[in-house]
């Protein structure tokens, strides 16, 4: 076979053809490469539209002002009226995805340390990774309905308490995925040196893996509550939002991104500028955690 | 394991058997929660039937086919083609808008960059993945619709409905630039990082080895890519796709925003329309405890919930192998 081919790479025609093959072969080569440029471009693009987008038009009220006031009806014809702010906003974001942390993470923790410590290789292990897996990826707008239907209409009224449960339900999964993850980054040779010392298995669990697994677990804390931070269809089913500042963890509250979707489809220019600020304030808050995660990961190899 | 060993001296064994509580405690206090996960999945299933079957009991197998959506008192007629159409077709349409970019960007991470551009652009198009849905909602109604609106459907919209065959597509029949391209072209975007990095996760599993060998015969980039890179990864990119899929069609707040929320079947890419998540937006919170409406609402999101567990369960599995690595 090889001197087939030897004999008839040396016959003039087909090196002529080959040479096309050649030009062909690099042409596609270099247009598949310059797609690909241009594909990344796209991507970092959008990326960088969205983020101009957002201060061009949010900085101009990102200040005291909206920081410091309640919602205001539109001041649209008259301009003595005073302008409206996010406080009782950004408290509600604060209160519901606070409580979303408290109530999602130690369930999150407990199911990462089952799957990872106790369940290796386990039907039933197989089983609660997976389902939290696609809990992971699933709309978020049906834990809201779920959420409305258990907590909602039994008690005949939207309430924070409601939208916190479902922030945290969105919690659990990314805390079981980082956690597990985590866990499994320990060697077994610090495992093995803990139960040789004498201590039993929880003690090895809380006092060494955790703590070695710390700033993993603390960046998987974060990035959910940059997550449910920005969550707004489970909260429109479960607190439903408030125009004022509400301490009432069984009445409906704001939060920031409901106070948003509101004023961005109010149709009044002057409540969709504090609606950009809303905006803006909630994706550099997000952004910011983000990063901060990152850091925090980057640091610790 | 080693409870039941036995020590001569009286102190060491209920040392250990206060571990042992210890131990059973912790033990049981994981599984429970484990099992707390598996119930809320059975829960969220069980509640959404349940608050489904007036609407199933009404209209039966019709639901499914009827176009008909009228919550007006007295009659009422609930019908969910129009929704679950424009589910499938948006989020299908964001794949094919979504697919061909994140794959472009996976091959310029893991094969064409400088190893010192790959950390920065990897961490930027990651970050597009944290941006909250509503924030691709307001930016999609104020840029991306006016764009459509003005620089494609009053620009390019003779031209391209007078396209033989497939100009029927482009038809405008309202001019207001939220449609289902504005949902998929939004929807496309937020999947964007998901695909892209799950795929250069994929790509930069395949030994090294095999990437030389095809190099060493005088493959160019492009043939290692085609004929190496993607053979070997292939189910694992299929899962990465169907992940992104799966996420499309959950999409409810930047769908709301620029769908236009009309009842009504796409003819064309410009027309409005809406998918389950964002009806369910819309209409829930001002819906009637106990009606009818809601019961409705409910059994699309029960639809809505079989829909996206099929296809992130076939994404999970067919990612397995990645994740086992």
């Amino acid at each position: 076979m090889s001197a087939t081919t030897a004999s008839r790479a040396f016959q003039p025609k087909d090196v002529a053809a080959s040479r096309a093959l050649g030009r062909r072969r690099r042409l596609v080569d270099q247009l598949v490469r310059v797609f690909c440029i241009i594909a990344t471009i796209i991507g970092l693009f959008f990326l960088s539209s969205i983020m101009v987008t957002l201060v061009w038009r949010g900085i101009a009220t990102l200040d005291w002002v909206t920081l410091s006031r309640e919602f205001q009806p539109t001041a649209y014809g008259d301009p003595d009226a005073p302008r409206g702010g996010l406080l009782h906003a950004i408290l509600g974001t604060l209160v519901q995805s606070g409580m979303g942390i408290v109530i999602g993470t130690p369930i999150g923790i407990l199911v990462g340390t089952y799957l990872s410590e106790y369940a290796r290789g386990s039907r039933f292990g197989d089983a609660v990774r997976f389902v939290s897996d696609v809990l992971l990826s699933a709309p978020s707008v049906l834990v809201g309905l779920f959420v409305y239907q258990i907590l909602v209409q039994p008690v005949g009224g939207f309430s924070g308490i409601a939208g916190a449960v479902a922030l945290s339900i969105l919690v659990i999964p990314v805390v079981v995925r980082t956690t597990e993850d985590m866990l499994q980054l320990i060697p077994n040779t610090l495992r093995e040196a803990v139960v040789a010392l004498g201590a039993p298995k929880w003690k090895m669990v809380t006092l060494v893996c955790y703590r070695a697994a710390l700033s993993g677990m603390v960046t998987g804390v974060l990035l959910a509550f940059a997550r449910i931070a920005g969550e707004t269809a489970p909260l429109l089913l479960t607190s439903f939002g408030n125009n004022v500042i509400s301490w009432n963890l069984f009445g409906a509250m704001g939060s920031l991104p409901i106070s948003i979707y509101q004023q961005a489809n109010s149709g009044f220019p002057d409540l969709i500028q504090v609606a950009w600020t809303g905006a803006l304030l909630i994706t550099l808050g997000v952004l910011a955690i983000n990063i901060a995660a990152r850091i925090l990961v980057a640091r610790r190899k | 394991m080693s409870d039941s060993t036995t020590t001569p001296s009286g102190r060491l064994p209920r040392r250990r058997g206060a571990g042992s509580t210890g131990d059973i405690i912790f033990e049981w206090m994981c599984r429970s929660a484990g099992f707390l996960v598996l119930l809320l999945l059975g829960a969220i299933i069980v509640t959404l039937f349940i608050g489904a079957l007036p609407a199933f009991r009404e209209f039966g197998f019709d639901f499914l086919f009827s176009t008909k959506w009228d919550p007006v008192e007295g009659r009422e007629r609930f019908g969910g083609a129009v929704a679950i159409l424009g589910t499938l077709l948006s989020a299908i349409f964001a794949i094919i808008l979504a697919v061909p970019i994140a794959f472009g960007i996976a091959f310029f991470l893991t094969e064409l960059a400088p190893p010192w551009l790959r950390r920065p652009v990897g961490t930027a198009i990651e970050l597009l993945a944290a941006v909250p849905s509503i924030i691709f909602g307001m930016w999609g109604l104020f840029i991306v619709v006016p764009f459509i609106q003005r620089n494609i459907q009053l620009a390019w919209g003779e031209e391209l409905s007078a396209i033989p065959l497939i100009g029927f597509l482009f038809q405008s029949s309202n001019f207001a630039g939220t449609s289902i391209f504005a949902a998929a072209l939004v929807i496309s975007i937020m999947i964007l990082p998901f695909i892209a990095a799950t795929m250069r996760d994929v790509f930069d599993q395949v030994p090294a080895v095999y990437k030389e060998s095809a190099y060493g015969l005088g493959a160019t980039r492009w043939e290692v890519v085609s004929k190496v890179v993607i053979p070997y990864t292939r189910i694992s990119v299929v899962g990465g796709i169907m992940l992104g899929l799966g996420r499309a069609l959950g999409e409810t707040m930047a769908v709301t925003f620029v769908i236009g929320n009309a009842n009504r079947m796409v003819g064309s890419v410009f027309d409005a329309t809406t998918t389950i998540a964002s009806v369910i937006a819309m209409e829930f919170p001002e819906s009637l405890s106990g009606s009818l409406q809601q019961s409705a609402l409910l059994a699309l999101g029960f639809i809505l919930f079989i829909i996206s567990f099929i296809v992130l369960a076939t994404s999970r599995y067919l990612l397995r192998s990645r994740l086992k690595a």
